[in-house]
């Protein structure tokens, strides 16, 4: 029963922060105090969870007391308590880069109630096992993400907001419009009852668009190929924290959710799917990346880059073998990492050279040393280049395709990795090794607020590349648990109803798993 | 009755999918509520509508009677409308503040985010017209053109 409770915390103690910190609307230091300790403790708990989840296997709890289909239920899987993890990891290092980047007039705008509220909706988003649920937790996000990105209310962010608004809110509601027709077909919501139901129906056309308007709705909320032009619209003018996090959490939930209903509802069996997967995948690396190349304002770059990043993850998500979900996982995690550190580096080189765009600023390396190997870090991490974690990610990732014969898109995937390459290194040179166009008035320096968060990021993502190995292990527990739906089911159900689902499964898909797991368990030989 | 239902889905999200090809800001949050609306009917009628007693267990009763409607799409039709009236109510008070800061509601007009540090204008921002004034005809030109063959 105890380790049902570490389900609930991750999402409980964020909620309750911002009810608290909303109780003392005029009192901001309270809020302040409130708003650290809820990020302490929302760290704790969500590796609490990661430990019970690697310890136990995947746990599920449900609520009220109501038997599994009718009650919503809570599960964490691997991959989803690792995503915890993360969201619980970077909600402190982001909460303490806003001791110095968050305004007055930002906190005095309910700040802290609307940056723990989100962090609930990203929670929830990755615990729920209810698919009705999974939509309620999208609107959390979606109406506090809205108020965190026009904190300021600037005319850009007005702006921006309201271009990030309205196409998120066409997403849900595809969204909801796919669970009524799933609901329509199947009579249940519920994830693992779904899983069970699914395989033995025949794909009728209501299910076929139900499995269409998903992905056009997470497409959306991702930042897919062709669905992704509301983030570049919006990301860069967000303040530096809310960048940041944005970056970070809320297209991996639209990528999180993806993996879930394409891995555990509808299975990329047949060739049509995993057709339409490759396609968006390449094309979401490819203009993701040319996207970047002609931009001058480091977070443009920077927002360009979510998009090429996710065409990897669903890369992984379209081979479909085990050891590509394994590195897709790996690939999630490293790139939030990654990501949100680039986002706050952003902010510490506004700060160090009085601008973010790269046409305005330059001279860091001399004024600023240490900054520029802080940001080769990630930099080079999300190039991909070794020892850093992007290597390991895109290693797996790119060795996936090829083992299961996806030349063209390993292909796709190297050329738009050295494009990626490129972009960095402009960032580099107009930031820190060109003179800078304007004579700096005075010395600027970069608040400790900024480096402890950067430090600690680029710390992990060391971590992550020069010890891969548990990381990796890792995420192939968790591709594990996405190539076999009866996992996931067991916690809920109990073992029985599992096994019957897994029979229905293999029943289907006997041949391609034979063929699949025949040609890992060949490879992972091989290795050794 | 299914027909006339779903007749009714269809119109209102064709309505919906119409006002959000609209240009006016307005008009798209006003289409979005309708097809808010439109997933909401479908939501009920994915339910089926067959049964007309209330899913309320009668005084003195231990479960629901046989007959009774279906209360789950009930359930996810009252929170999907609470959630959808919410963003709704976010997304005018957002246009109210967007329209005093941006003084239009055009989409066309609306370039304040992809202004900010875009590549195809020079790093102060956009130039006043009274700075480059031999510019001015012909981007008012260009605009006129715009407004004859879209508008």
């Amino acid at each position: 029963m105890a380790d049902q409770l570490d389900l609930l915390w991750p999402v409980l103690i964020p909620i309750m922060t911002a009810a608290l910190a909303a109780c003392f609307w005029y009192n901001i230091k309270a809020q302040r105090i409130i708003s650290f300790i809820g990020l302490v403790l929302l760290f704790a708990a969500s590796v609490k969870l990661t430990m019970t989840v690697v310890e136990h296997g995947v746990i599920a709890k449900q609520f009220g007391g109501w038997a599994p289909p009718f009650g919503i239920s809570f599960v964490a899987d691997p991959l989803a308590a690792a995503l915890v993890a993360i969201t619980g990891l970077l909600a402190l290092t982001v909460g303490i880069f806003g001791f110095y980047d968050v305004r007055a007039r930002h906190e005095r705008a309910g700040f802290y109630p609307l940056f723990h509220g989100m962090i609930t909706g990203v929670n929830g988003a990755f615990l729920t096992g209810d698919a009705f649920n999974l939509y309620v937790w999208f609107e959390v996000m979606l109406v506090t993400s809205l108020g965190l990105l026009v904190i300021s209310r600037s005319r850009e962010q007005l702006d921006g907001t309201i271009k990030y608004g309205i196409l998120n809110l066409f997403g849900t509601i595809l969204f909801l419009i796919g669970l009524a027709l799933l609901y329509g077909a199947t009579g249940t919501l519920n994830m693992a009852d779904l899983a069970r139901v699914l395989p033995g129906m025949t794909m009728t056309p209501g299910l076929m668009t139900a499995a269409m308007l998903f992905l056009a709705a997470f497409a959306i909320k991702a930042g897919l190929f062709p669905l992704f032009f509301w983030l570049p619209a919006s990301y860069h003018t967000a303040t530096f924290a809310v960048g940041a996090i944005f970056a970070g959490l809320l297209t991996k939930v639209g990528v999180y959710a993806t993996f879930r209903t394409f891995t555990l509802l509808f299975l990329i069996e047949g060739d049509t799917l995993r057709y339409v997967f490759t396609f968006i995948a390449a094309m979401t690396m490819i203009t993701g990346v040319f996207g970047a190349a002609v931009q001058w304002n480091i977070r443009r770059i920077l927002s360009f880059h979510i998009i090429s990043q996710i065409g990897y993850m669903l890369m992984g998500l379209a081979i479909a073998t085990p050891i590509a979900w394994a590195g897709a996982a790996f690939y999630i995690i490293h790139h939030i990492i990654v990501k949100a550190n680039l986002f706050l580096l952003a902010g510490a080189i506004r700060a160090a050279g009085g601008s973010d765009d790269l046409r305005k600023t330059g001279g860091l390396l001399k004024s600023h040393p240490w900054l520029a190997v802080l940001f080769l870090i990630p930099a080079l991490s999300l190039a991909g280049l070794p020892p850093l974690s992007g290597f390991w990610a895109k290693f797996l990732v790119i060795d996936a395709s090829l083992r299961a014969e996806y030349y063209g898109l390993a292909a796709v995937a190297l050329v738009v990795g050295v494009l990626t390459l490129f972009s960095m290194m402009k960032i580099w040179m107009e930031a820190f090794w060109k003179a800078s166009p304007v004579k700096p008035s005075r010395r600027r320096y970069v608040p400790v607020a900024f480096i402890i968060p950067i430090v600690m990021l680029g710390a992990v993502t060391m971590t992550i590349g020069l010890f891969a190995e548990p990381f990796v292990t890792f995420a192939r527990d968790a591709g594990e648990v996405l190539v076999d739906p009866p996992l996931y089911i067991a916690p809920v159900f109990g073992a029985e109803a599992a096994a019957e689902a897994g029979a229905l499964i293999s029943g289907e898909a006997i041949e391609a798993d034979i063929i699949e797991n025949g040609a890992a368990e060949g490879v992972e030989e091989e290795v050794r | 009755m299914t027909f006339l239902y779903a007749a009714a889905i269809a119109a209102y999200s064709g309505c919906g999918l119409y006002l959000m090809l609209s240009r006016h800001v307005v008009r798209i949050i006003l289409g979005l509520a309708l097809l808010t609306n439109g997933a909401i009917f479908l939501i009920f009628f994915s339910g089926r509508i067959g049964s007309m007693v209330p899913a309320v267990i009668p005084l003195g009763d231990q479960e629901l009677a046989l007959d009774a409607a279906n209360s789950l799409p009930q359930a996810l039709a009252l929170t999907a409308i609470v959630i959808g009236f919410a963003l709704t109510a976010f997304a005018v008070a957002l246009l109210v503040a967007a329209y005093k800061r941006l003084d239009t509601l055009d989409a066309r007009e609306m370039t304040a985010a992809e202004d900010m540090g875009s590549p195809f204008l020079p790093p102060g921002g956009r130039p006043e017209p009274a700075v480059k004034p031999a510019e001015e005809p012909a981007a008012a030109g260009k605009k006129s053109d715009e407004v004859k063959t879209n508008g």
